[in-house]
This record gives structure tokens, C-alpha cells and sequence, in this order.
């Protein structure tokens, strides 16, 4: 047992935590769910090693001195993961600035705050590390049995994108503080990390459409303009490449110099935590001046609550960069539609899944904000109107921001393809109703700023959403394309629906 | 006319609730129109699943409620007209600014726009919000939520007001305030029932106290009659309600 305000004894305390949050957020709270979680971990597990395995079926040896082009490749890979893991990361920061749960207790505490923010840097870069971990790990271990235990040297890698990750998300993070103040930062954290997030998927989709004409990313990695632009073989850059190829000593310095950046981060930016953290908790204290407010005035009922609806979550920007954020995801799309616009081709048709499978996840969220999350329960359901009345209130406002967001998309694609653009409006709609109505079965009452855990209130919701947007998705896809095959995920869809009723605990 | 003559506002007769065990048990209340009722009871005696089930937040399991003559039950949206809830924990929304609050809840009870726009002005000027009036509620107090709350309440001029201790946690200034306008509703023939725990606001506002502990009514009547069921006419109200507390914890 280490001794108490130590820091062995503050690491126990953050990681104990961390393994409870991880587990609540498993099981949903319920302690009986916990023999089934792990079933449904250990089930995820196999299911990777097996998707790894089909990925990796034809893979060669590429050796401990492969050419530019696999360098390329595993570099671009890697690079894809680790934006992902800043981005995790830095969400991560965010949350340690502004729940307060706890940073009243530490704060007034006669610890000094360095030292509490120096363990919970640390669990931070673990957190994000083991959740890459679970991911690329069946990837690592079928390269291991695949082609010589050398690959586990991977790990190591994982372990070291992680701290840098975690390091340049603290220094990401404080630097915003500092230049736009704590106000400003929450919003401008997630979008950032969003971005980033999105960027280099973005980015490598929009290389690959402007110079292939492809979505596919790999056809880019591999393009010969590329490969020519990028540094020489002996080039310290690829270091991180080679040290996944097992190459011990390339790893070393990997190792090491992410652990430098981690524990410089540490050094230089932990005290200031503190500081940034109280400065985050005034900012609930503030106080905004509207200076309109006719917007309710001879509203209906129905009109009352659509409009405050759509008000509610037009004055809260971190909600709708959180709803919207998806929509960035239809950059690579839009791009891809202005390039062909006027080509003819059947080119569209890749289009149509990533509009349906956008537009069920965006309504899917926003049914949760309007349904789940009212933030004044009582008040809505002591007003004398019929509860039927008041849900397709709500319904009504989702729709309407879906086709908002999506019109403009649909009415470009539908002036060069319109068949296309009916079996994506077609996909679109019920994708839309689908997860309204997932949403609406799975109900349970929680406040909007709950919204990024909405998942971990019902795991069967979770994924008969996302299940139900891939049906409706492939369904539309292959409508597009004018295939009768299209009847098949169509049934999978009603059928995910079917379930999703049956398992839920309201049937209305 | 005197006030047994008065028409009930509030009307309930054997309201059965369980949440494994029974949280109200076969309750009888009435409260007449104009009457400032309070419910006291220790914690858990059913005080709240009773007022959320008068307010329709909860589904009884047996008995009816009847409101301003109105069967809530069959006609819940009838009975919601002339009513209004308000909860301990004031639920608004932060992102808007009291008077959008009101009027928001006035196109809820489809009160006409402009009358609803000069009632709010009203509410908010009386309850000392009008400062803040164009103030998103996010950086509200809690007493200043819960006089938003309120003002909700009485926008749409209810004629039934329940409230589940609206005085919880608001400073002394507050609490006056909110206690003041509740006063002046009931003199203008409004009904209030109301929770709480605090004993001394029950004995000085409340035309008449109702007791309940274990899901039932166990004594009601002005303090003296309360007093008389005791068995002691010098007992303040906190001795005569622990005595009669009391006495049901023996018998149960």
C-alpha cells in the first residue's frame, strides 16, 4: 500500500477510477452486465483477429529493409492512427479541464496541483494506448504469426504514438487556453480534436480523388507521384515504419523520444493544469445577454417546441460541432460530385452509402437530444398536451435539420444522376425515420450535456442504430446501382428494426 | 361563502402506488379551491410519488385524482390545463433567457401572445428578475432558477399550483420571496399544495397540514386540530408532528 498524496498513491486512486468509468461505461452502470460485457469484449477480440486475418490473408514479407513504397504505406497507415489517437487524446484533456466532478476536492486540497496532473497526464497517454492497443492488437498479432514474432515489436510503437499523442494533446490543449481563453477553448478543444481526427482520412480521400479520382486512400499511398515526393529510404522519418518491422534499433529511439516529449509535457505543462482548470470552472458562472427573445411569441404548442428545439441547440456550439462533426465526413463526397459534375458516369452510386449512413447517424443523434435529452422533463410532460403531440413535436424538428443539412447535397447529385439521388433520398429518409425510431423505443431521460455518453445508456440502441444505417446504406447503394440484391440488406434493416422493438423497453 | 362550501380543487381517493413495497398506500386527500395546503411527512413517507402522480409524472396503481373537478386520470391533458408543477430540483433551460422560459411555457399552455408577453414582464418584474430578464439561464443561482421555475408556474395563471418543497436550498431572501408570491396566489383564490420539510413554513402559511407517513394520511387539520389529535395543546408543530410520527411508527 503506497503512502497517502504520494504519487504511486495518486495513480492508484486515477487509475481505479479510470477502470470504473471504463466498466460504467460497459455495462451501462449495471453490475449484472458485467459477465456479458466481457463476453461481448472477448466476442469483439475474435471478431478483429479475424477481420485482421481476411486483411491480411495475402500480405508479404516485406523484410527489415522494404522499399519506399511500404514505407509509404505503413507510414501513412500509422500516421492515419495516430491522428485518431490525438484526437482521443485531446478530448480526453478537454474532459480533465472542464468536469468538475472531482477538481474541487483536489483544488482545495494541500496537494500540490502538479502532482495530481502529472498522474492524470499519465492515464490520459494509457487510456489512449490501450484503446489503440485493443485495436491494432489482432493486426500485430496475426503479422506475428504470419510473418515472424519481429512484428510485436509494434507494440512498441503503439505504446510510443500513444505518449506522443497524449503529449502534443496537453500542449494542443494548454496553447489554446492560453490564446483564446478557457470560454472559448471547450468548443474550440473538440473541434480541433475533431479536426484532427478527420483531417488526415479527409485529406488522404481528397488526395486520392483529385489525383485518381478514387476514394480509395491506399490507391493514393501507393500512386507513384507520392512515392517520388517522399524523403529517401535512410530518412529518419520512416524510423517509426521500421521500428514495426522490428528493426531494435529504430525502436529505441522511438521509444525514447516519445517518452521525452511525454515527460517534457509533464514538466512544463501540469502546473498550469491547475490553473487552466479553475479558470474553466468560473467559465459555467458567466453570463450571456440575448437580444432577441419574439421567437416564442403566438407559437403553438407544436411550433413552441420545434422552435425551441432548433434554438436550444443553435446557442450551444459544442453540441452542434458534435451533431455536425459527421458531416465533415461528406467533404471527400462533395468534392468527389463537383469533379464529376457533368461527367455522367455511374461514379455517383458510391456517393449514395455515405449520404444514407450520414444522414441516420446525424438523426440518430439529434432524435437523442430531442428525445432522451430535454433538459426540463417535468415541464414538458405537465403540459396539457397529449404525449403523442409532443413526440412528433420532436420528430418533426429532426427531420427538418436532416434535410437541411442534406438538401443541398441531394439536390446537386440529383441534377447529374437522378436516379441516384431518388435511391439516396429514398435511403436517406428511412435511415432517418429508422434511428428516430430507435431512439424514441430506447428513451430514457438524461440532460443534453450527458450527450457524448448517450451510447452508454443502451448498448442494443447503439448498435441497432449503427446496424440499421449500414442496411439502409447498402440498400441504397445497391438500388443506385439498380441491383435486385438490394432486397437483401433492405431485410436486414426491417429485421434490425424488428429486434430492436422487440428488445426494447418501450414498444410505442 | 365559507370555505367548506368551496368546490375541491384537489380530489383523491384510495391513490395506491408500489415500487416493490407500497410507496402510497390507499391515500385520501382533499384540498378546496383557494386552500394553502402542506403535505409534511418524514423522508420516504410518499410525499413526492404523491404530488408527481397528481402532476402526471407517475402512473398510480389504483385510486383516482381529480383536479379542479376534472378526472386527471381519464383526461390528463384537461386536468394539466389548470395546473402547474413545480419540483424541488428546478429544471429550465440554460440556453434560454427567462423571459424566452416564459413564453416558451405560455405557447406550451397556448396562452395568447400578448397577454403572455405582458404576464411575464409582470412575473419577472415581481420576482426581481427583470435585470436578468434577457440573461441566458446558464449562470443562474439556484434561487434565481427556482424563481424562474416559479414564474413558469404562474405564467399560464393556474388555478391549481403544486410543489414539491419549493423551498429547498434558496437563501433567506429568496425563500421570502417565493413564499410571499405563493401567499398572494392562494389570496387571489388560487390553490397551492405544497411539500416540505420545513416545518415552521408549514405553520405559518398553510390554511390546513396534512401528515403523511408510510404512503397514508395519518392527521390533518389547521395546528390547533392537529395540536387536539396529539394530545397536547401547547405542542409547537414539530413536537405534534414527531408525536404523531410517532404513534404511526408504533402502530405500523
Amino acid at each position: 500500500m503506497s503512502a497517502p498524496a504520494t504519487f504511486p498513491w495518486f495513480a492508484r486512486h486515477e487509475f481505479r477510477l479510470a477502470w470504473r468509468d471504463w466498466l460504467s461505461m460497459m455495462t451501462a452502470g449495471k453490475s449484472g452486465r458485467l459477465r456479458v460485457a466481457a463476453l461481448a469484449l472477448a466476442s469483439f477480440v475474435v471478431f478483429m483477429h479475424f477481420i485482421a486475418f481476411l486483411a491480411l490473408r495475402n500480405v508479404a514479407d516485406m523484410g527489415l529493409n522494404p522499399d519506399k513504397t511500404t514505407l509509404v504505406v505503413i507510414t501513412g497507415c500509422a500516421l492515419l492512427a495516430w491522428s485518431l489517437m490525438v484526437s482521443q487524446a485531446m478530448e480526453s484533456v478537454t474532459r480533465a479541464f472542464y468536469t468538475r466532478s472531482d477538481l474541487d476536492l483536489i483544488l482545495s486540497s494541500p496537494i500540490a496541483a502538479r502532482k495530481v496532473f502529472s498522474v492524470r497526464i499519465v492515464t490520459m497517454a494509457l487510456g489512449t494506448v490501450l484503446m489503440a492497443a485493443l485495436l491494432a492488437g489482432p493486426f500485430i498479432h496475426v503479422l506475428a504469426i504470419r510473418l515472424g514474432a519481429r512484428w510485436l515489436a509494434a507494440y512498441g510503437v503503439v505504446i510510443s504514438m500513444g505518449a506522443a499523442a497524449a503529449a502534443l494533446a496537453v500542449a494542443l490543449t494548454v496553447a489554446l487556453f492560453r490564446a483564446i481563453g478557457p470560454k472559448r477553448t471547450r468548443l474550440a478543444a473538440q473541434i480541433v480534436a475533431a479536426v484532427i481526427g478527420a483531417a488526415f482520412v479527409i485529406g488522404l480521400q481528397v488526395a486520392a480523388i483529385l489525383s485518381q479520382g478514387t476514394l480509395s486512400r491506399f490507391a493514393f499511398l501507393q500512386s507513384e507521384t507520392l512515392v517520388a515526393l517522399a524523403p529517401d529510404v535512410t530518412s529518419l522519418a520512416w524510423w517509426p515504419a521500421r521500428a514495426m518491422l522490428g528493426d531494435w534499433q529504430a525502436l529505441a529511439a522511438v521509444v525514447a523520444a516519445s517518452s521525452m516529449l511525454l515527460g517534457a509535457a509533464i514538466f512544463f505543462f501540469s502546473a498550469r493544469f491547475g490553473e487552466h482548470a479553475i479558470a474553466a470552472a468560473g467559465v459555467a458562472n458567466a453570463r450571456v445577454r440575448q437580444t432577441r427573445s419574439a421567437a416564442f411569441s403566438n407559437a403553438s404548442p407544436k411550433r413552441a417546441l420545434r422552435r425551441k428545439e432548433w434554438m436550444l441547440l443553435r446557442r450551444d456550439p459544442w453540441l452542434v460541432s458534435q451533431t455536425l462533426m459527421q458531416i465533415l465526413y461528406l467533404l471527400p463526397p462533395a468534392l468527389m460530385l463537383w469533379r464529376g459534375y457533368g461527367d455522367g458516369s455511374g461514379v455517383y452510386a458510391v456517393l449514395v452509402p455515405v449520404l444514407v449512413m450520414a444522414a441516420g447517424q446525424l438523426a440518430g443523434g439529434l432524435a437523442w437530444l430531442a428525445i432522451s435529452g430535454e433538459d426540463a422533463p417535468d415541464l414538458v410532460a405537465t403540459a396539457p398536451v397529449p404525449a403523442s403531440f409532443l413526440v412528433r413535436a420532436k420528430v418533426e424538428g429532426v427531420l427538418g435539420a436532416v434535410g437541411v443539412v442534406f438538401a443541398p447535397l441531394l439536390a446537386a447529385l440529383a441534377l447529374i444522376a437522378p436516379f441516384q439521388a431518388l435511391a439516396a433520398a429514398a435511403g436517406m429518409a428511412i435511415a432517418v425515420v429508422a434511428a428516430t425510431l430507435i431512439q424514441l423505443w430506447f428513451r430514457s431521460q438524461a440532460k443534453r450535456s450527458q450527450f457524448r455518453r448517450r451510447h452508454t445508456s443502451s448498448r442494443v440502441a447503439t448498435f441497432a442504430e449503427a446496424f440499421s444505417s449500414i442496411a439502409w446504406a447498402a440498400t441504397a447503394a445497391l438500388a443506385a446501382s439498380e441491383s435486385l440484391l438490394a432486397v437483401a440488406p433492405a431485410l436486414v434493416g426491417i429485421g434490425v428494426l424488428i429486434v430492436a422493438r422487440a428488445m426494447s423497453p418501450r414498444k410505442g | 361563502m365559507n370555505n367548506d362550501s368551496k368546490p375541491f380543487a384537489l380530489d383523491i381517493r384510495g391513490l395506491f402506488k408500489r415500487f416493490g413495497s407500497p410507496a402510497v398506500d390507499g391515500l385520501d386527500l382533499r384540498v378546496r379551491s383557494g386552500e394553502f395546503y402542506a403535505l409534511v411527512g418524514p423522508n420516504g413517507a410518499g410525499k413526492t410519488t404523491t404530488l408527481r402522480m397528481v402532476a402526471g409524472l407517475l402512473a398510480p396503481d389504483a385510486g383516482s385524482i381529480a383536479i379542479a373537478g376534472i378526472d386527471a386520470l381519464a383526461d390528463p391533458v384537461a386536468a394539466k390545463q389548470v395546473m402547474a408543477w413545480i419540483s424541488d430540483e428546478p429544471m429550465i433551460y440554460d440556453k434560454l433567457s427567462p423571459l424566452e422560459y416564459l413564453q416558451f411555457v405560455a405557447g406550451l399552455w397556448r396562452v395568447d401572445a400578448t397577454a403572455a408577453e405582458a404576464r411575464s414582464r409582470e412575473l419577472l418584474d415581481w420576482l426581481g428578475l427583470a435585470p436578468h430578464a434577457h440573461e441566458r439561464c446558464e449562470g443562474f443561482s439556484k434561487g434565481m432558477r427556482q424563481k424562474v421555475a416559479l414564474a413558469g408556474a404562474l405564467v399560464h395563471e393556474p388555478t391549481v399550483i403544486i410543489l414539491d418543497e419549493p423551498l429547498t436550498g434558496l437563501d433567506a431572501g429568496s425563500a421570502r420571496q417565493v413564499k410571499s408570491v405563493l401567499r398572494e396566489r392562494a389570496r387571489a383564490g388560487g390553490t397551492i399544495v405544497m411539500t416540505t420539510h420545513i416545518l415552521e413554513v408549514a405553520e405559518r402559511m398553510a390554511d390546513r397540514i396534512g401528515i403523511i407517513a408510510n404512503g397514508r394520511l395519518i392527521a390533518e387539520g389547521t395546528l390547533e386540530e392537529l395540536r387536539g389529535q396529539a394530545g397536547k395543546n401547547d405542542f409547537t408543530l414539530e413536537d405534534t408532528f414527531l408525536a404523531l410520527v410517532g404513534k404511526e411508527a408504533v402502530a405500523a
